[in-house]
């Protein structure tokens, strides 16, 4: 908690490294990075494809483990929790939203949005409720009992953030979440994600190789091949100017 | 979570019915099988089942099973009668005797000869006529399934065969029989349980017996004893034994030394072990595999629980849970399935027996199978790392 108030970040991450290691073949993705989200930031991550921005916000989410450097999210270090703790820790603090969607084919929209809620121990009913709110908030409230392959990408994209949303968890993190979908989509959903997640005690981090959607972002971290080579700081206040 | 995971399994029409499919014909075969088998196994001590009332059974050392004959000499019966706890002894004849049919064919016949006196070893019912009917000359009882089948009029050409189109009549009272060249009245018809060979039994009284078998030196097959209320037959089993150094048995034992026969010496047991095993085998591979493609096709979705903050612990009971609800599923087809199987057959020659013990032990192969399943879909979701949610 003290670390949390002293630097007020959401993510403080320094030298952080990550080899992957499959059966001999060693692929350094990490070679180093120093990330700092503040709260209330919607940082974007850029940069080619295979520069590591999938496997850095994994390591800061706490779903892949770092091998060296320093790693806080409002002040915890994944690894150096125990694994219970550190799955309840991330169930409640962290919301994801995945390029391929990855809702759930069989359950609802609504169902789909409830599940991190249920996750965290709430009631079906509760769940339910709470991710009917998060649906509307999405503009889906109509839709709460469509199945996943009944809605557009477009709309199964706005479940996803409002399953991400649901718990109102403090940091969410996005691989690519306009990739699959059209231009004019994508900044709907930009537009949306700015609105309904972006909070003082939040912050967003969001992985992206689609330009088209930079002026979403407070600050823009480019990445290749391992590193962070530039920081663009304020970039809404400069595409807004 | 519990309804997720039951939403996520069923919501898969084609692998839920398809993991359904399997353990319902895993439970089937299995339960079906065995229970053919208990039938089967329990007919080969049906006519020790039926003579309820003796305790002990008396006969030749070398005799390994009911109807592995070893005549003893008439006086044995007196001997034994003199053992003290031994209430009453009585003669039992048992022997295969050829019945002449009126179309010329010959039968087999089962046949007990029943003490003159008292009559004891008789049928455990009685369909028509009285027991006590066998004091009549030329007496016999025959059980139901000879008299309306095998012992049944069929009108024959002058070969033997059934002229076409015709009806077996049943044997009925009043009908006379030739039992190896001898007269016999059907006086009336009982019921009795099966017997392994399925032959038509016969009851007559012992003395006609004797005369209706071909002239031997001995004729009495088993001594038939009632032990004194007040000992243990076990013990006076023992003592006829030291006394005649033939070989005594109670009850139970010689239903044990019968059925322990045909375990050892038939391919039966073998046999209906195969289609056992078989049934679970494919049983579990048709659950166990849909089961596991079920989970490799969701294991991206499991991923995603556990990077949304599903622990090991809750996606295993996930897990568990939807192969519990397959389990229960399947095993109440198969044994609804088999049962009825058993019901449609019950008129037939088929032996079939559903004992309660034999429900649990395929409620007990199913979640075998389950687990099973479950434990190779359990390994994969377990190692899963949480970050492939992100790999596209
Ligand atoms: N699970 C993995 N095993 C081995 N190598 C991996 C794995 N995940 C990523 N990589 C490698 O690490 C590098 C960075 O990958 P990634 O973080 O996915 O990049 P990006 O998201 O920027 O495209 C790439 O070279 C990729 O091939
Ligand atoms: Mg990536």
């Amino acid at each position: 908690m003290s670390i949390e108030t002293e630097n007020n970040l959401a993510v403080d991450c320094r030298g952080v490294t990550k080899t992957y290691d499959t059966g001999g073949t060693k692929v350094t993705a990490l070679r180093g990075i120093d990330l700092t989200v503040k709260h209330g930031e919607l940082m974007m991550l850029v940069g080619p494809s295979g520069c590591g921005k999938t496997t850095l916000i994994s390591v800061v989410a706490g779903i892949l483990d770092r091998d060296g450097g320093e790693c806080t999210v409002f002040g915890r270090d994944f690894q150096k929790m125990r694994p219970g703790e550190r799955t309840r820790f991330r169930g409640e603090n962290i919301g994801f939203v995945f390029q391929a969607f990855n809702l759930l084919p069989t359950l609802t929209a609504a169902e789909n949005v409830a599940v991190p809620m249920l996750i965290n121990g709430s009631s079906r009913v509760e769940a339910l409720d709470r991710a009917g709110e998060a649906l509307s908030r999405v503009g889906l409230g109509d839709r709460l009992h469509s199945l996943p392959k009944q809605l557009s990408g477009g709309q199964q994209q706005r479940v996803a953030i409002a399953r991400a949303l649901v718990h109102s968890p403090r940091l969410i993190v996005c691989d690519e979440p306009t990739s699959a979908l059209d231009h004019e989509t994508g900044h709907r959903v930009m537009e949306l994600m700015r609105e309904v997640a972006v909070g003082p005690d939040r912050a967003l981090v969001i992985v992206t190789h689609d330009s088209r959607i930079f002026e979403f972002a407070d600050r823009i971290a480019k990445m290749d091949d391992g590193r962070i080579v530039e920081v663009t700081e304020k970039v809404r206040d400069f595409v807004e100017n | 979570m519990n309804w997720v995971a039951l939403k996520m399994l069923t919501g898969d029409r084609a692998k839920y019915l398809g993991i359904i499919m399997g353990l319902t014909f895993a439970s089937l075969l299995i339960t079906q099988q065995l229970a053919i088998f208990i039938g089967l196994m329990s007919r080969t001590y049906g006519a020790i089942t039926d003579l309820a009332q003796p305790d002990v059974w008396v006969m030749d050392p070398k005799v390994q099973f009911i109807d592995d004959i070893k005549p003893l000499q008439d006086t044995v019966l007196y001997r034994v009668r003199g053992i003290e706890g031994v209430e009453w002894a009585v003669p039992l004849y048992k022997g295969l005797l050829k019945a002449r049919l009126d179309n010329g064919n010959f039968q087999t016949c089962n046949v007990l000869g029943l003490d003159d006196a008292t009559l004891i070893g008789g049928p455990p019912e009685m369909v028509v006529g009285k027991l006590a009917d066998l004091r009549r000359a030329d007496a016999v009882i025959v059980d139901e399934n000879g008299a309306n089948g095998k012992l049944a009029h069929i009108d024959s050409d002058l070969e033997g065969n059934p002229k076409p189109g015709a009806v077996a009549v049943p044997l009925k009272v009043g009908d006379a029989l030739e039992l190896n060249d001898h007269r016999a009245i059907v006086v009336g018809i009982c019921r009795s349980s099966r017997t392994f060979q399925s032959q038509p039994i016969v009851y007559t009284t012992y003395s006609r017996a004797t005369l209706f078998a071909p002239k031997e030196r001995k004729l009495l097959s088993f001594v038939l004893v009632k032990t004194d209320r007040a000992v243990d037959p076990t013990c006076v089993a023992q003592r006829i034994e030291q006394t005649t150094h033939l070989a005594a048995y109670t009850r139970e034992n010689f239903k044990k030394k019968t059925f322990m026969y045909f375990m050892k010496y038939t391919g039966i047991p073998i046999n209906f072990g195969i289609a056992v095993v078989l049934g679970f085998i494919v049983g579990t591979a048709i659950a166990g595999q849909t089961f596991h493609s079920f989970t490799l096709e969701n294991l991206k979705h499991f991923g995603a629980l556990k990077a949304m903050g599903a622990g090991n612990w809750m996606l295993l009971r996930m897990i568990l849970l939807q192969s519990l609800l397959v389990g229960i599923i399947g095993y109440g087809l198969g044994v609804g399935a088999a049962t009825l199987f058993g019901y449609f057959t019950q008129k037939s020659e088929l032996a079939f027996l559903l004992p309660w013990q034999l429900l649990i032990f395929t409620a007990g192969a199913v979640v075998m199978i389950c687990v099973l399943s479950a434990l190779v879909s359990i390994r994969k979701v377990m190692a899963l790392e949480p970050a492939i949610v992100f790999k596209s």
